[in-house]
C-alpha cells in the first residue's frame, strides 16, 4: 500500500505549480487552465484522505467540486470569448481598462 | 519497493512532468495538452486509491468534456504564443517565493500530523461507487439537486455571455 503521505506532498506539489503558473502565465485562457490543476490538486487531497479515513465522504465531495468546475470552465471561457471580442488580445496585461 | 508503490511513483512522475510543462510550454494547445497528461494520470491514482467511480468521472468530465472545452476555446480564438514583458518577467520571482512558502507550510504540517494520518491508513475496503451511489441518493440528495441548478444556471450563463450583441 501507498502511504497516504505521498499523496498528499503529491497533492501539495500540483497545487504549489498550478499557485505559480496562475502567477507567471500571461495568456488568460492558460492561467484558467492553471485553475483547473489546483483544483485536481486539491481532488486527490480529497479522494487519499478519503481512502486513509475508511469514509466515502471524500469522494462525493470530489464530484461536486468536478460539477462545479465543469460549471466554471463553461462560464470562464464565456468570459474569455468575450474579452477576445472587446479587446482583441488574451494576454492579462493589455485588459487594463481599471488601471490608472 | 512493492508493485502499487511503483505504479504511484510512474503517475506522479507523469502528473508532475505534464504540470511541469504546462507552465514552460510557450503555446496555449501545448499547455492544454499536457494538462490531460495531468489529468490522466490522476485518474490513474484515483484507480489506485480503489475510487473507480472517481477515475471514470475525471476521465469523461476533466479529460473529455472540460478539455475538449478548453482546446476548442483556443481554436476558436486563434490564441497564440504568449508574450512576456519585463514586469511578468518579474512577477517569476515573488511567485516562486510563494510557492515554495506554500510548499514548505503543507510539509511541515504533513511532517507534524504523519503519525496520525499513518496510523488509520487502508482501514476500509468497500465498493466504493456502490457506497457513493447510496450516499449522494440519500445523505446527500438535496445537494445534488441543487448542482442541477448550478448547472442550469452555468449554462445559461455561458450563453448570454458568449452570445453575439445585435446591432
Amino acid at each position: 500500500m501507498v502511504p497516504t503521505n505521498y499523496y498528499v506532498i503529491l497533492s501539495a506539489i500540483l497545487f504549489g505549480l498550478g499557485v505559480f503558473a496562475f502567477i507567471f502565465k500571461r495568456n488568460v485562457i492558460t492561467i484558467f487552465m492553471s485553475i483547473e490543476l489546483m483544483l485536481n490538486a486539491v481532488n486527490l487531497a480529497f479522494v487519499a484522505f478519503s481512502q486513509a479515513l475508511g469514509k466515502l465522504d471524500g469522494q462525493v465531495f470530489v464530484l461536486f467540486v468536478i460539477v462545479v468546475a465543469a460549471a466554471e470552465a463553461a462560464v470562464g471561457l464565456g468570459i474569455i470569448i468575450l474579452i477576445a471580442r472587446n479587446r482583441q488580445t488574451l494576454n492579462v496585461e493589455r485588459v487594463d481598462l481599471l488601471k490608472l | 519497493m512493492t508493485a502499487p508503490l511503483v505504479v504511484f511513483f510512474v503517475l506522479a512522475g507523469l502528473a508532475v512532468i505534464g504540470a511541469v510543462s504546462l507552465i514552460l510550454q510557450k503555446h496555449p494547445i501545448h499547455s492544454a495538452l499536457s494538462l490531460i497528461v495531468v489529468m490522466v494520470a490522476l485518474a490513474g491514482l484515483y484507480l489506485l486509491l480503489g475510487a473507480e467511480f472517481v477515475a471514470a468521472v475525471q476521465i469523461i468530465v476533466y479529460g473529455g468534456a472540460i478539455m475538449v472545452l478548453f482546446v476548442f476555446v483556443i481554436m476558436l480564438l486563434n490564441a497564440g504564443i504568449e508574450e512576456h514583458t519585463s514586469i511578468s518577467k518579474m512577477a517569476a520571482a515573488p511567485g516562486l517565493l510563494l510557492v515554495v512558502a506554500l510548499a514548505g507550510f503543507v510539509a511541515a504540517t504533513i511532517a507534524r500530523s504523519s503519525d496520525s494520518i499513518q496510523a488509520t491508513s487502508q482501514t476500509g475496503e468497500m465498493s466504493s461507487t456502490l457506497g457513493i451511489s447510496n450516499m449522494i441518493f440519500k445523505e446527500f440528495v438535496y445537494p445534488f439537486e441543487l448542482t442541477s441548478f448550478l448547472i442550469l444556471v452555468a449554462v445559461l450563463g455561458a450563453t448570454v455571455l458568449a452570445q453575439r450583441e445585435k446591432s
